[in-house]
């Protein structure tokens, strides 16, 4: 019971929008697409609709082939990031527009619609127009129209893009369970790496067209294939830092020299990564590996400061608890425990990951 | 507050001045009209509104124009929205040359083409027929019609389309029961264009008509006779001609605004 894509491209206008992706989605799942905006996402969740063609590669539902097959055949529900409704229609004929469609029974488009709509707080609106909704009950009617159509595969296209977050957390958190509980292949496409991590479920990564990576969130998360993944899967991005192995000895861009036994890798260069959240800003720790550069920003949330900083060669960004003052152009030290570092060859392909009982 | 109240009023005066003039001609008497100045009617008469009503000749006019315009705005109408849709959601080869080239039709006047409809429906037939004027109107009315209602449907977006098809909507009935309410009001406003200009135009409809189906401003131009002319019976007919325009227009009243913008706004 799975929706298996294989090898599909798109290329539009002589342009890539899609190289050779390949995923299985299993039902009663939670699937997150990722990545910055033109990453494809879109364009995929076009194709597993059926609203547009791939120019290469097959799609099969079920162990049915799917590849040609025209969205009005198959079992498909969509929303879209801006809200879409039929403005003409009140919100309960919004709802149960599918069920017209099939042609089903006044009794059963009754029963489902209400209970649609009962499970998205839509029912004291059923007899307004969607214009005459909230951002968010409009969003919530679309959402109802997916859910109440029963079908195989529900994509989501960034659908709390456009809500305050207020809304947003709210339906972040209702959607899984809403749609877990349906057994559908459930699809979410977003740009932001913490909804990823907070919807759970499984995520794919994708990078200018191409799934860099596809599997559990917390897993890929934990251990990221490349440093492309890892930027994708990171808020703030995974920093890096060059390094030469000789030995023991790490020799960092800007001189300094780092030991630790960590590694057993051959000598070369090599490149670390960290999370913004390990790197303190205290020297503290026995065998540390110590960073330095100058304050160039520092972002002040409240319960946490992100500090930005220069370095030789790169631009770090570490979290610190509470609030942290510290002036541009300021000496920092960063310290991190080698045990949180991961090690990436100069190609970004993952050489050793963090400890998994560190990582996080 | 007066000032404002006295500019508003004295524009409204010259406004309606030359309306006023012509029902108050057509409530009198050719005697009054001609005899001199007279600011509203001294002797009352109906008969120039009792004689159009009863004399065929002149009710016939009014009604073989409603029949072509009618035929016009309907065939203008179902025409022209799956063109419009077409321009709307597709791409396709010289897209964007074809449009301007159905709005430059417009701007060669309908003398013009005169001769070549009157010979070209001379000869199979459909000269002196309601459909004759309501084909020609049609060049002028469907262009016009597409640009209006493409503008309307541009405002509707693609996702809603894709919604529908998601939902199992086959193309006619979401294009009947979703998109065609949605663009309603796109769809009166070119309905009142295309009834306005249908209406009016007498060059065309007095070329390609004679006796069946004169229109009725043909009619207007011939109350000439040896006894002079017949003003009072003009006027009267001048009333009527501007009725159902009105009529029309109150139902799209609100808007007309968005029509002119190409419902662009």
């Amino acid at each position: 019971m799975s929706l298996s894509l294989k090898n599909i491209s798109k290329r539009v206008m002589g342009e890539d929008h899609l190289q050779d992706v390949t995923l299985t989605l299993t039902r009663g799942t939670v699937n997150v697409l990722l990545g910055p905006t033109l990453a494809g996402k879109t364009s995929l969740m076009r194709l597993m609709a059926g609203l547009d063609k791939s120019t290469a590669g097959t799609m099969s539902f079920d162990g049915h082939d799917i590849t040609g097959l025209p969205v009005r055949k198959r079992s498909v529900a969509m929303v879209y990031q801006q809200f879409i409704n039929y403005p003409t229609l009140s919100v309960f004929e919004n709802i149960v527009s599918p069920l017209r469609v099939a042609g089903l029974s006044k009794a059963e488009i009754e029963t489902r619609g209400q209970e649609a709509a009962a499970l998205l707080r839509l029912t004291p609106y059923l007899q307004r127009t969607p214009l005459q909704l909230s951002g968010g009950q409009q969003q919530r009617t679309a959402i109802a129209r997916a859910l109440v159509k029963g079908a195989d595969l529900v994509l989501m296209d960034e659908p709390l893009a456009n809500l305050d977050y207020k809304l947003r957390e709210e339906l972040r958190e209702e959607l899984p369970r809403i749609f877990g509980a349906t057994g559908s292949i459930f699809v979410y496409a977003t740009t932001e790496p913490t909804e990823a991590l907070l919807l759970g479920g499984h995520t794919a990564t994708l990078w200018e067209g191409r799934v860099t990576q596809f599997g559990r969130t917390a897993d890929i998360y934990r251990v990221p294939q490349d440093l492309i993944t890892a930027k994708v899967l990171s808020d703030p991005p995974l920093n890096t830092v060059s390094v030469w192995k000789s030995g023991n000895t790490y020799r960092l861009p800007d001189g300094t020299q780092f030991e630790t036994g960590r590694f057993a890798v051959p000598d070369g260069a090599y490149i670390f990564g960290f999370r913004a959240h390990h790197a303190a800003l205290t020297e503290s720790g026995l065998g540390h590996l110590n960073l330095s550069g100058h304050v160039a920003v520092s972002e002040i949330t409240g319960s946490e400061s992100y500090i930005h900083v220069d370095a030789a060669t790169d631009r770090w960004v570490a979290l610190a608890r509470g609030v942290v003052k510290v002036d541009p152009g300021a000496p920092i030290r960063l310290s991190l425990d080698p045990k949180r570092l991961y090690l990436f060859s100069p190609a970004g392909v993952l050489v050793e990951a963090a400890d998994a009982a560190l990582a996080a | 507050m007066l000032t404002r109240r006295f500019v508003m009023g004295f524009y409204l005066v010259f406004l309606m001045l030359p309306i006023y003039w012509l029902i108050n001609m057509s409530l009198k008497t050719n005697a009054e009209i001609i005899s001199g100045y007279t600011l509203w009617p001294h002797t009352l008469t109906f008969a120039n509104y009792i004689k159009i009503f009863t004399d065929s000749s002149w009710y016939s006019g009014y009604l073989n124009s409603l029949q072509y315009v009618a035929i016009n705005t309907v065939l203008s109408i179902s025409l022209a929205l799956p063109a419009a849709y077409a321009f709307s959601r597709y791409r396709f080869l010289g897209d964007k040359h074809l449009f301007f080239w159905l709005l430059s039709n417009r701007m060669a006047p309908p003398a013009v083409f005169a001769l070549p409809f009157f010979n070209l429906y001379s000869a199979i037939g459909l000269f002196d027929t309601p459909l004759a004027v309501a084909l020609a109107h049609c060049l002028f009315n469907i262009p016009l019609a597409v640009w209006i209602l493409e503008g309307f449907m541009s405002g509707v977006p693609k996702e809603i389309d894709e919604t529908a098809y998601i939902d199992g909507y086959s193309f006619p009935r979401f294009f009947t029961k979703i998109f065609m309410p949605m663009i309603a009001s796109g769809i009166g406003v070119s309905a009142f264009f295309c009834f306005m200009f249908s209406w009016v135009e007498l060059l065309l409809a007095r070329t390609l008509t004679s006796v069946d189906t004169k229109p009725i401003a043909a009619t207007m131009t011939r109350t000439i006779s040896a006894a002079g002319m017949d003003w009072g019976l003009l006027a009267a007919a001048g009333v009527l001609t501007m009725v159902p325009g009105a009529i029309v227009i109150w139902f799209v009243r609100n808007y007309i605004a968005k029509g002119f913008a190409l419902g662009r706004v």
